[in-house]
């Protein structure tokens, strides 16, 4: 049986018609109920809906044997896995924004608010820049409107949720999409039917190009 | 019941223990402390660079070993000739990944030191192979030449980070950021297409090895060839593979370089390989191979649970003699059962049969 955690919403939606095409259907999947394990035991396959951000645990600890995680996190946690394939969706970018009128002319120490704050300290850090990180877990927006940070580091998507809180891309610091994660043991005793699949879906990324 | 009295993991010391000393490994004792230099000057080489330090009465600054092969090249000989086979099964000390507390290991391995040539490497391949066996029939050793990764890779490109970020690439079997990073440091479509030819490699050993031909040459791909063909007669050939993405610190390890995985556990649990570099560190001329099994790790592997803790619970009262309660447990253990006597029924205690000896007690 071949354990495959997604990322609960619409990312885990597109990502699992991928493995349907390629063969690993669960029909009980797009079923309307709570479940959060879904099961096709002639295909000897196993799905499990959780927490973007906790795939790449369930993968590193074998709880599930490949998964789709995004690129934040893979840089955030640096999960020891294998990372096969950019599957060229979920597409966005980890950057740096503020208020529109704010300018950093590095003679304080930069206040910076984040979820990221491992990316966030590596980017400052190669750049030789003091920073002051607070580590916030949700609407970090708020941080540069009510003083208490300079800029923030977080994902931008569209840029529309800054636009309409008056703050806008300072600098872009990498490019996020969604990435096809194995566990490094699974790896070696199911790689027959992880190919199976990285062949199925990087033929389905070079068609969609 | 008393058939489970040895723990898997202290049987599985036993089994390496006969294992090695049959191929002539001799045991290797030492100190559970260390003075911290040594460790503070090979930070990189340990897999955490946090280390329980402490003063001892004279004031030096000791540590609790958080890594074994650090104290025997430094205890043992450098003499040319001589060839000098250890094994251990010592308690490490160091931070747990997942709680970020000190934790102590149990770990066995072995070390070879001395004028290494191919057959040593063989023998502890086939060694780490055999001890991965002796855990259990699905495992696997996938080993590596960082020799021959760093030759294809330098020559792509020397500048050290460069070559640091696609180690870190192939450890990941990355090819997507490895594309990305050959095109960031101009590095030329003919040498990417080798360098990438590391992640995209599986098959055979043999079939790894025509593929390799084709983009390397030279003393690598032979001794390659060479370990390949002795490992061909070995009972484990199947079950050991090439794979690049097995990597290590260049500053410390060369050559042959490999890791073993066992179905059923989450990561890696054994890991070894040829470290000259590490010896040249410090200041020894010869070579040498070893490798280390993590046995914490084999809590993992789900073995049979014991619905008992004890096969017979005995209850006696004030008005049972001590010598009755003392016939009863011979009579009960010497049926092979276990037994625990008690006064009371103990909350917790899972029991197969009571056999209560109380004035007007049942049996059940």
């Amino acid at each position: 049986m071949l354990n495959v955690a997604l990322p609960k919403g619409r990312l885990g939606e597109k990502v699992y018609e991928m493995f349907e095409k390629a063969g690993f259907e669960c029909p009980s999947i797009k079923e309307t109920n709570r479940k959060l394990i879904f099961e096709n035991e002639e295909k000897q396959v196993r799905y499990f809906l959780v927490k973007p951000s906790d795939v790449s645990i369930y993968v590193e600890r074998g709880a599930a044997d490949i998964g789709v995680v995004g690129k934040d996190i893979l840089l955030e946690y640096s999960p020891n896995v294998y990372e096969l394939l950019d599957l060229n969706i979920g597409k966005c970018r980890m950057a740096v924004a503020g208020k529109q009128d704010f300018y950093d002319d590095g003679t304080k120490v930069l206040k910076v608010a984040t979820k990221f704050v491992n990316i966030a300290s590596s980017y400052y850090e190669k750049r030789g820049r003091d920073i002051d990180i607070i580590k916030l877990n949700g609407s970090i927006e708020l941080a540069p409107i009510l003083g208490l940070s300079d800029v923030i580091v977080d994902i931008v998507e569209t840029g529309t949720t800054l636009k309409e809180n008056n703050l806008e891309v300072k600098e872009t610091i990498l490019p996020i999409s969604a990435r096809l994660i194995a566990n490094k043991a699974s790896f070696q005793f199911k790689e027959e039917k992880i190919k199976q699949i990285f062949d199925s879906i990087k033929e389905q990324i070079k068609t969609d190009d | 019941m008393i058939d489970n009295v040895i723990k898997f993991e202290e049987n599985t010391i036993f089994k390496l223990r006969y294992l090695y000393r049959k191929h002539g490994y001799l045991p290797y004792q030492m100190s559970k402390f260390e003075e911290y230099e040594l460790y503070a000057r090979n930070k990189d080489f340990l897999v955490s660079d946090r280390v329980i330090t402490f003063n001892d009465t004279n004031g030096k600054l000791m540590a609790l070993k958080p890594d074994v092969t650090l104290s025997i090249i430094k205890n043992g000989e450098d003499v040319r000739g001589v060839k000098q086979k250890v094994f251990y099964d010592e308690n490490v000390y160091r931070v747990s990944e997942s709680t970020q507390h000190f934790k102590e290991i149990l770990q066995t391995g072995l070390e070879c030191i001395g004028d290494i040539d191919v057959y040593d490497i063989y023998e502890t391949i086939t060694l780490a192979a055999e001890s991965l066996s002796n855990i259990s029939d699905r495992f696997r050793l996938s080993v590596s030449n960082l020799d021959l990764v760093y030759s294809v890779v330098s020559n792509a490109c020397p500048d050290t980070e460069f070559i640091r970020k696609v180690t870190a690439c192939l450890a990941q079997k990355n090819a997507h950021d490895l594309k990305n990073l050959c095109g960031a440091y101009g590095v030329r479509e003919e040498d990417y297409r080798k360098i990438s030819r590391f992640v995209s490699l599986n098959g055979t050993r043999s079939e790894i090895l025509s593929e390799i031909r084709e983009i390397a040459a030279g003393e690598t791909v032979g001794l390659m060839e060479e370990l390949s063909a002795l490992l061909d007669a070995s009972a484990f050939s199947d079950q050991i593979t090439f794979d690049f993405s097995v990597t290590g610190d260049l500053n410390y390890y060369n050559g042959f370089v490999f890791n073993g995985f066992i179905d059923g556990i989450c990561c890696g649990v054994l890991a070894g390989g040829q470290y000259n570099n590490m010896m040249r560190k410090m200041n020894r001329s010869s070579g040498a191979v070893g490798f280390a099994l993590y046995l914490d790790r084999l809590e993992d592997l789900k073995h049979e649970t014991v619905p008992y803790d004890v096969d017979c619970l005995l209850l006696y009262g004030e008005d049972v003699r001590a010598a009755d309660v003392a016939k009863k447990v011979k009579e009960l253990t010497g049926a092979g059962k276990s037994v625990s006597a008690q006064k009371d029924i103990p909350p917790k205690l899972r029991y197969r049969e009571l056999v209560d000896l109380r004035k007007g007690g049942v049996q059940k």
